[in-house]
């Protein structure tokens, strides 16, 4: 772990509160990270509402009136809520265990690819290259953000390394895997967005009537292999 | 019993005080956009104030009423009618059956919260909340705003309120209203709290954003209200990695204007976070109308904190208060 006060902690308002250890992907961190949200949900204060969870980041969400009722604080809930995050910073310790590989098929097929052949153009590879580049490597899910089930995983081959599109897409199909920074991502539903995309994959990203929606957890580790349209057609149909 | 949608209004959905405890998956809490008007619309009807409550925009909707029914309106004021008759807002009242409401003009506000006696009934929760998630197309009412021909039930009440009825009229109101014009007085005036990313703004961009007015853009949505005004500029370039925001969080974005998340905001984000609208301005600030004109005024956690404090001690007084007289006079 990184050495003594590597952290800031900051309000998000005054209902959620940040502990950020800085603002890089880094396996160890984001370790940390989850270890301290583990903690947090074994060691709840009344009003603990929710945590988020970023690349080297928690927040903790909470009801500031009923922890100042509940608690009969002397100081802010602000301070409170401050010095149970530095608990769980202190407390927390970081478990080695064995994460999920999860195994993901992509159709890098063009009519899916939106943004396969800008891609190409921008980074000088051949559409194979990006296919292979971006197979080969395992990416671990740092965090689930932006869209229900939207997992942020990391990092990508140097050479896949792209911008954001200036203008998002109005729409971007549930299943299009994109590429943005170093980092690759998959739409869990259709939704806005500016992701570089590359591909689509027929496996459900996020599962309706579920209690647990997301496929994809904070600490697993993907992999994606290429498809045909036609596996991608056949994976997609309903069963029977 | 239960109400029809005779014609949907522009987005009628179910919300709740929204849905936590998915944050780590990316889940969005959803849930009222005005709470303070949400809470109070349950209180004068005697739910719990965490029980679903329709909200509406306007164009409002047309409801038929299948049924006698003890509702209350609060929020936005889009001059209700009850077979034609002006409906008064932010009070009990007690509906005949087979009347019509609807909404004949905004006259002021943005949302407008229709809350039953006994709460809705004929949904379940997902996630322990019946917040309507309309981008997952779950929660509230079948995960969708409301359309034509649409009936909602209400959980069954014990109480025959036919009874109630003193006269042939169409609606008869309860006799008591709390008072809620100090949480609406000077919707022009915010207070924010500055955000981690304030001190990235360049000297006089600082000096814009408190100086200077702000108009609500008519693009704003339950997800975001993007303000049109002076153009504010980082003195970096420094790229952020997506992290938490807020319902109430002041973002920069990348043409220089603002954007306060609302709602149906997403977990997470990557813009610079100005600042976040503290929360007991946030329900007077949702209530603005594209168009309307604001101050950004920074306050400290701690102020930020006591006006939450003695805004949530009122509606602790309301609700006994609510209760006490409800219970009296139902029984």
């Amino acid at each position: 772990m990184n050495s003594e006060n590597q952290y800031t902690v900051y309000a998000i308002g005054d209902s959620a509160i940040t502990f950020d250890m800085g603002n890089i992907i880094s396996e160890e961190l984001n370790n940390k990270v989850m270890a301290m949200a583990d903690w947090l949900r074994k060691n709840p204060f009344e009003g603990l509402k929710d945590l988020i969870t970023a690349y080297g980041s928690v927040t903790v969400v909470y009801d500031a009136p009923a922890i100042h009722v509940k608690y009969k604080l002397q100081t802010t809930v602000f301070e409170f809520v401050r010095q149970n995050l530095y608990s769980a910073y202190q407390s927390s310790s970081v478990v080695e265990k064995t994460n999920d590989l999860v195994r993901i098929p992509v159709c890098y097929d063009l009519s899916f690819g939106y943004d396969l052949e800008f891609v190409a153009n921008d980074k000088r590879l051949t559409i194979d290259d990006i296919i292979r580049l971006h197979t080969e490597r395992t990416y671990r899910v740092y965090m689930i953000g932006f869209l229900p089930g939207f997992a942020y995983m990391a990092k990508t081959d140097e050479r896949l390394t792209v911008s954001r599109k200036k203008v998002p897409r109005q729409v971007v199909d549930a299943g299009s895997v994109g590429l943005a920074g170093n980092q690759t991502g998959i739409y869990p539903l259709n939704s806005p967005g500016g992701w570089q995309i590359i591909g689509r994959t027929p496996v459900a990203l996020f599962v309706k009537d579920n209690e647990k929606f997301s496929l994809l957890k904070p600490g697993n580790y993907v992999e994606f292999y290429p498809i045909t349209l036609n596996e991608y057609e056949r994976i997609s149909q309903p069963e029977n | 019993m239960s109400i029809l949608i005779i014609k949907p209004g522009v987005l009628d959905t179910l919300q709740d005080l929204g849905r936590f405890g998915g944050g780590t998956y990316g889940l969005n809490p959803g849930g009222t956009m005005d709470r303070y008007a949400s809470v109070i619309a349950n209180m004068l009807t005697g739910n719990d104030i965490n029980e679903a409550v329709l909200e509406i925009h306007f164009p409002g909707p047309q409801i038929l009423f299948k049924h006698d029914a003890l509702i209350c309106i609060t929020g936005a004021d889009f001059k209700p009618t009850l077979n034609d008759e002006p409906l008064p807002g932010w009070q009990p009242v007690l509906i005949r059956k087979n009347t019509i409401l609807q909404f004949s003009g905004k006259k002021q506000g943005s949302s407008i919260y229709l809350a039953v006696h006994g709460g809705f009934g004929g949904m379940q929760q997902w996630l322990n909340s019946y917040s309507t998630n309309l981008k997952a197309g779950l929660g509230g009412w079948q995960g969708k705003k409301l359309q034509k021909g649409d009936e909602l039930s209400f959980r069954e009440s014990t109480n025959d309120l036919s009874r109630l009825f003193r006269s042939e009229s169409n609606f008869q109101l309860l006799p008591w209203r709390p008072d809620v014009a100090q949480m609406y007085s000077h919707p022009e005036d915010i207070l924010f709290i500055r955000g981690n990313e304030f001190e990235a703004l360049t000297g006089e961009s600082k000096d814009n954003l408190l100086k200077s007015a702000f108009r609500v853009h008519p693009s704003s949505d339950r997800m975001g209200y993007q303000l049109k005004g002076k153009s504010l500029f980082r003195g970096d370039s420094y790229e952020l990695l997506s992290s938490a925001v807020h319902f109430g969080t002041i973002q920069l974005l990348p043409n220089g204007q603002l954007i306060v998340l609302m709602a149906d905001h997403q977990t997470t984000g990557g813009y610079p976070r100005i600042g976040h609208v503290i929360s007991a301005h946030l329900p007077k600030f949702a209530q603005l109308s594209p168009g309307s004109s604001l101050r950004f005024t920074p306050v400290d956690i701690e102020a930020a904190e006591q006006l939450l404090f003695s805004q949530h001690q009122q509606l602790q007084i309301l609700q006994r208060a609510c209760s006490d007289h409800l219970n009296s006079y139902l029984c």
